[in-house]
């Protein structure tokens, strides 16, 4: 916001604004109190935090309106309290990121990229069957959800009337809200009828992610394809370009950077998903590639169970799980961040 | 759309002086435009396949459990006994994260949109979606490794001086891996989705309400509040409701959280805590065979269900807002 108020806005009568510095001084000053006080009664450093948040706010709203007034002092409370929330919930996240990182460094070495599970008890062993798993498995679901959610966008851009169109913008909206967990049963359900109880394979995998990652393609997709100027298809009528012509090579290239940059967000939403893998690709030791016979280790999942199911000597599999969310937490960033540079490289121009 | 008109990529019928002139006969009609439309359309339609299939096979996988006889479904005291500590857990999970999450997140996006200097707004904008895609088995490890551990003095602490509440009457769990910590696990897992849901909210409202609440005398605290708020009012609430969709279908981050082992109770910090209905069909599904298979395939199904309509009262108050403001999203 570019928006600014004027130094005395809500002053009260002849009151003059307080100097610049005074809330970084009661700021010190709080935080002194805090750490006396809080060394006086044995507290911990959050509860330290707390109670120098608090006595900050408080501090200015007294200060501020014994000098300016009530109005002055209640939008200074609440920069004060907007500012704490901020800190607040960065706190937990940082808290995230550096025990990744820190913890999942242990084992980040060339023998977890190079080595499976199998005949692994104890130190060592890698998660190289996970790897291949998680892209075998989201590859496929990427090629079953990219066609149909592209196809479904192009649809309810270009063709759709009345009481379909309407009804499958409802379900795309419906099936955003399928609980993962949902789709990991959905396709246990459907690969039971031909295969019998018990069933576990990589496929199913791959079909329960697309149920979660069609409608994240379609959504975008649907978005980047209404941003298409309708001026640009009536210019490619005009020429007589059929329609489909026109979607082919109008339409989809001018949206091309934005719907990759959807899809790439979409396989990094999927890539992660632990519950429906759990249920329907299940787990293993050793390398499979096969993705229509037997169970299939993939990341998420490898860091499951590592945690989970530590066995008799749980620290080497602990710092296996740490390091496998290390690694998956790199892919996912790593996928973002090639969806930006997607985004910024092949948006349209502007002069073109 | 604009439509092509019916001739439009037919050939003209009379050719354009100074070309050879050719027989007027009707070319075959565009082959391309009607494949690429069936494509389309079948892709739609694929879509509602998908789902009833979804629902179908759902059904037909969870009907066991309701004609079976009761005693021999888990616990054997039929099936509402066995789904109802169940949803409890789910909603009382839920709710916790949602109580945590929803002012943290207004206040986050308030921050983000209006406070923060504009350079380093943009960035913390991307931080947040960033955060919002990162896994949730991470967040269930870093809830079960970090966070677990770290509360339970604090657990100890109230169950000693707050006991009188129910919530908080203890004994407090030794390890921390109650259904508070899991709530506040699923809040930071919630938080980054709805701060950036409110902060394009925010960002939404017209500068001229802003700018004429400042020209009025307003302070920014209360342009925010006459203007911002307002405006954003149904976009928040509906933001809440699709991170309360998110956090009721959590699977895996509640399964490494949360020890569960009790029925329905309030105390949010003992050792018996409620299960909830995803980390209950997780933990229990690669062991389950013939009927406990339906019963947890139709505990999915009420979860389904819950989703969809915290899912669709959320969709119905983003509708009325776009019909009262003429604002989309």
């Amino acid at each position: 916001m570019s928006l600014a108020t004027s130094p005395d806005t809500g002053l009260a009568r002849g009151a003059r604004p307080l100097p610049r510095w005074t809330p970084w001084a009661l700021g010190a000053g709080a935080l002194l109190v805090a750490v006396v006080l809080g060394g006086a009664l044995g507290a911990g450093p959050v509860l330290t935090a707390v109670l120098a948040a608090v006595l900050f706010g408080v501090a200015v709203n007294v200060v501020s309106r014994v000098v300016e007034g009530p109005r002055r002092a209640a939008d200074r409370t609440v920069t004060a309290v907007v500012s704490a929330m901020f800190l607040t919930a960065m706190v937990p996240l940082v808290s995230l990121i550096w025990t990744v990182v820190s913890r999942g460094a242990e084992r980040f070495d060339l023998e977890f990229f190079t080595l499976t599970m199998r005949n692994i008890v104890g130190e060592g062993g890698g998660a190289r069957h996970a790897i291949i798993g998680t892209v075998q498995i989201t590859g496929l679901a990427a090629l079953i959800s990219v066609p149909i959610g592209l196809l479904t966008a192009v649809y309810l851009v270009e063709y759709a009337r009345g009481r379909l169109g309407r009804a499958i913008t409802f379900l795309v909206d419906v099936m955003t809200g399928i609980p993962s967990i949902v789709a990991g049963l959905f396709a246990y359900a459907l690969f039971v009828v031909f295969f019998g109880p018990g069933v576990r394979f990589g496929i199913g995998g791959a079909v329960a992610l697309s149920v979660l990652m069609i409608p994240v393609v379609v959504r975008s997709a649907e978005e980047m394809l209404k941003l298409v100027p309708a001026e640009l298809r009536e210019a490619s009528y005009a020429l007589g370009v059929p329609k489909w012509r026109t979607i082919l090579k109008v339409v989809l290239p001018v949206a091309a950077a934005g719907i990759a940059t959807g899809i790439t967000l979409a396989v990094a939403r999927v890539i992660g998903e632990t519950a429906p893998l759990l249920l329907i690709a299940g787990f293993t030791a050793s390398l499979n590639t096969d993705p229509f016979n037997g169970s299939m280790q993939t990341l998420p999942v490898f860091t499951f169970y590592s945690f989970f199911t530590p066995g008799a000597n749980p620290g080497p599999s602990i710092d296996r799980a740490w390091t496998a969310a290390l690694v998956l937490m790199l892919i996912v960033l790593l996928l973002n961040l090639v969806a930006r540079v997607v985004a910024k490289v092949f948006a349209p121009k502007g002069s073109r | 759309m604009t439509a092509p008109t019916p001739t439009t990529g037919l050939r003209p019928e009379a050719p354009p002086p100074g070309e050879p002139a050719r027989p007027a006969a009707r070319p075959p009609r565009r082959l391309g435009d009607r494949v690429f439309s069936g494509m389309s359309t079948g892709s739609g339609i694929l879509i509602l396949v998908l789902l009833a299939g979804v629902a179908l096979f759902l059904l037909a996988e969870a009907l066991p459990t309701f004609t079976a006889d009761p005693e021999d479904l888990p616990g054997g005291e039929g099936f509402l006994s066995y789904v109802a500590p169940l949803v409890f857990g789910t909603l009382l999970v839920s709710v916790i994260a949602l109580v945590i999450a929803f002012p943290l997140s207004i206040g986050i996006a308030l921050f983000i949109s209006h406070y923060a200097p504009r350079r380093i707004a943009r960035t913390l904008g991307y931080l947040t979606d960033l955060l919002a895609a990162i896994p949730s088995v991470i967040y269930g490890l870093w809830g079960a490794q970090v966070l677990a551990p770290y509360v339970v003095p604090t657990y100890r602490w109230l169950a000693e001086n707050l006991g009188f509440l129910p919530v908080f009457a203890g004994p407090a769990s030794a390890t921390g891996r109650t259904i508070l910590t899991a709530g506040i696990v699923l809040s930071v897992m919630i938080l980054p989705i709805m701060a950036a849901i409110n902060r394009e909210v925010f960002l939404q409202t017209p500068s001229l309400h802003e700018e004429a609440a400042l020209a009025l005398g307003a302070t920014r605290w209360e342009m925010i509040r006459m203007a911002v708020i307002p405006y954003g009012k149904s976009g928040v609430v509906s933001g809440a409701m699709l991170g309360l969709g998110r956090a009721l279908g959590e699977t895996i981050a509640v399964l490494l959280v949360l020890s569960a082992s009790g029925g329905i109770t309030f105390n949010l910090i003992s050792q018996s805590n409620p299960p909830t209905i995803p980390s209950n069909i997780a933990a229990q599904f690669a062991e389950a065979t013939g009927l406990a298979v339906n019963t947890l395939v139709a505990t999915g199904l009420v979860l389904f269900l819950i989703t969809f309509a915290v899912n669709f009262a959320a969709r119905a108050v983003l509708a009325r807002r776009a019909e009262f403001d003429g604002a989309s999203g």
